[in-house]
């Protein structure tokens, strides 16, 4: 039927709220080793998904497997098996930094003496060792998020699941998080991630889906997506304001396809310094022109007719 | 709807309710002299209104022909109480915070600690809270003398111990009810009248028959009915009686509280 060397093998899973369908019936496979990313926009379905991988919220219905076992059969065995970094911090802010991976280390049934060792060599791992004593109110948004990555790991989980690993982080925290996580991924550890950001999942997945309105709408590593869903560059246009609205079809025939943003319009096309030449030879003054590459930002608005982040 | 496709985890027996007991041990650390602080409650009424008061009051018939001192008939009314409010106040205050802003239980669950074990594991936790307070209590008894025999000490920290556990479970199936932190003024305006008119000052024979038929299926006089029976060394089979409602008390909250966790943390 599937791949028995899966991790994770989802087929028609679906997750309701009362009348609220969260995950409309979606298949996924993921594999050991791999890096795996569910790209999508706010309320696509992207933490159901990982809560009912997390097996702490019940599948309504389609077959969920992870390690080959049902999550609302083998819960606890599952949940031995996993780390699971959560969307938003659950630190234990009654207890220090140290202790809130000791604690965790005894929920996973392990000895104090192996948490304390581990929790010491996490420590170390997430550069928060000089920390360890204060209490987690203290620490700085990055620092809280490196310690619940540095908690989910404190079973030495076969698979990681993170959700938004980096959402509200400023750039540098970001970077930290990111080099972490590619550690783990190059020691064999298998990472689910949520992101809303397209360079995160650029720089992490090896393959992702692209999830909107509870369903998936495209699959495949980062690469290829690009390579199906838009063109090679992107020549993106800033006109003044009250221009911008007056050039209905004055672009036409210079890209394969336009997309008319309220602050921007992106032509999409295979050489943007030929389409610049074009746009200026019709007499049409943009105020900014800008050639790039493009990026997975480029496949979601072509899929969805949206932006990632609004 | 989806109720024929919907599955539910099989009920599991709570074997890693200790851990959740290690991580309140762990917390209190910080934090021994609110642990200190509920242990004197109890003293200071025992003196204050058990001596002082007793006083004014002569020897308090207590049934079949007996008669006690009044420090005699109060203390293990306060010993009992003492245990309610141990358990209560740890498992209605201190769990709602965990459960509402710490979101201490999004991620125990996440590991192969259960609902059930957090549940159980709170509870286990108020009653050895509890049972600290009573220890205590019963050894001041015991030296200023108001227990008939040192077995009824024994025995009545065990019964303490049964206390807390029936009203921990109480406490915390109440608080997966409710909402904001205003709701726990109805737990205060509730035990109130349980501490003082369980036959804690006075015996039940003052009411009317009636009034007393009520009181005699309240939790605290129950617990109270079983904590003097030991102390002053009136064993009666009643004292059965007592034990069975708070054992069957304690099953039933347990049993709502692992519910309601699960309805609220495995959405």
């Amino acid at each position: 039927m599937s791949d028995p060397h899966s991790l994770i093998l989802a087929r028609q899973l679906t997750k309701r709220f009362g009348d609220l369908t969260a995950v409309d019936g979606i298949d996924f496979e993921v594999a050991k080793g791999e890096a795996f990313g569910f790209l999508g926009p706010n309320g696509a379905g992207k933490t159901s998904t990982m809560r009912m991988i997390g097996g702490v919220s019940p599948v309504t219905s389609g077959l969920l497997t992870i390690f080959g076992l049902d999550p609302a059969r083998h819960g606890p065995t599952i949940r031995a098996r996993l780390g699971v970094v959560p969307q938003a911090d659950t630190l234990d802010l009654e207890l220090t930094v140290r202790e809130n991976l000791m604690i965790y280390s005894r929920y996973f049934d392990l000895s104090w003496r192996e948490g304390a060792r581990r929790a010491d060599e996490l420590l170390e791992f997430v550069q928060l060792k000089e920390r360890s004593r204060d209490k987690v109110d203290e620490l700085s948004g990055g620092m809280k998020r490196r310690l619940t990555i540095a908690r989910a790991l404190i079973n030495s989980p076969e698979l990681l699941l993170l959700d938004e690993p980096t959402t509200g982080l400023d750039p540098q925290a970001r970077h930290l998080v990111w080099d972490r996580l590619y550690r783990l991924k190059q020691r064999g550890v298998t990472l689910v991630l949520t992101t809303h950001y397209m360079d995160e999942a650029e720089q992490l997945c090896d393959r992702l889906v692209v999830l909107d309105k509870a369903r998936i709408a495209a699959e495949g590593s980062p690469r290829e997506l690009i390579d199906r869903y838009s063109t090679r560059e992107v020549l993106e246009l800033r006109f003044p304001i009250d221009e911008q609205p007056s050039l209905d079809g004055k672009l036409n025939d210079i890209a394969e396809r336009i997309e008319v943003l309220p602050d921007r319009v992106l032509l999409y096309t295979s050489d943007g310094d030929e389409a610049i030449a074009a746009v200026r030879k019709r007499g049409l003054q943009p105020e900014t022109a800008l050639v790039r590459r493009s990026t997975l930002e480029d496949v979601f608005l072509r899929l969805t007719g949206r932006s990632l982040v609004d | 709807m989806s109720v024929l496709t919907r599955r539910t985890a099989p009920v599991r027996v709570p074997t890693r309710s200790f851990h959740m007991v290690e991580r309140n041990v762990m917390a209190y650390r910080h934090n021994w002299i609110v642990i200190l602080s509920g242990f004197f409650e109890p003293v200071l009424y025992l003196l204050g209104i058990g001596f002082g008061l007793g006083s004014l009051v002569p020897a308090v018939s207590t049934g079949g022909g007996h008669t006690v001192s009044y420090a005699m008939f109060v203390a293990p009314a306060l010993m009992a109480t003492s245990a309610m409010n141990g358990a209560v106040y740890e498992s209605t205050s201190n769990f709602f915070y965990k459960l509402r802003y710490a979101k201490t239980f999004e991620a125990v669950i996440q590991t192969p600690v259960g609902v059930e074990d957090a549940a159980m594991g709170e509870v286990i936790w108020a009653v050895i809270r509890g049972c600290l307070y009573s220890i205590g209590f019963v050894m001041i008894m015991q030296a200023l003398g108001l227990i008939a025999s040192p077995w009824g000490g024994v025995l009545s920290v065990l019964a303490a111990l049964l206390i807390g556990f029936a009203f921990a479970a109480l406490g915390t199936a109440i608080t997966t009810f409710m909402r904001q932190w205003q709701d726990h003024e109805i737990v205060t305006l509730g035990l109130q009248p349980l501490f003082l008119f369980s036959a804690t000052f006075f015996p039940i024979t003052v009411y009317p028959p009636i009034l007393q038929a009520f009181v005699a299926v309240t939790p605290l006089y129950r617990s109270i009915h079983l904590i003097r029976g030991l102390t002053t060394g009136q064993i009666d089979v009643g004292l059965l009686v007592d034990v069975l409602y708070l054992v069957l008390l304690g099953l039933v909250g347990v049993a709502v509280a692992s519910v309601r966790l699960r309805r609220r943390l495995l959405k």
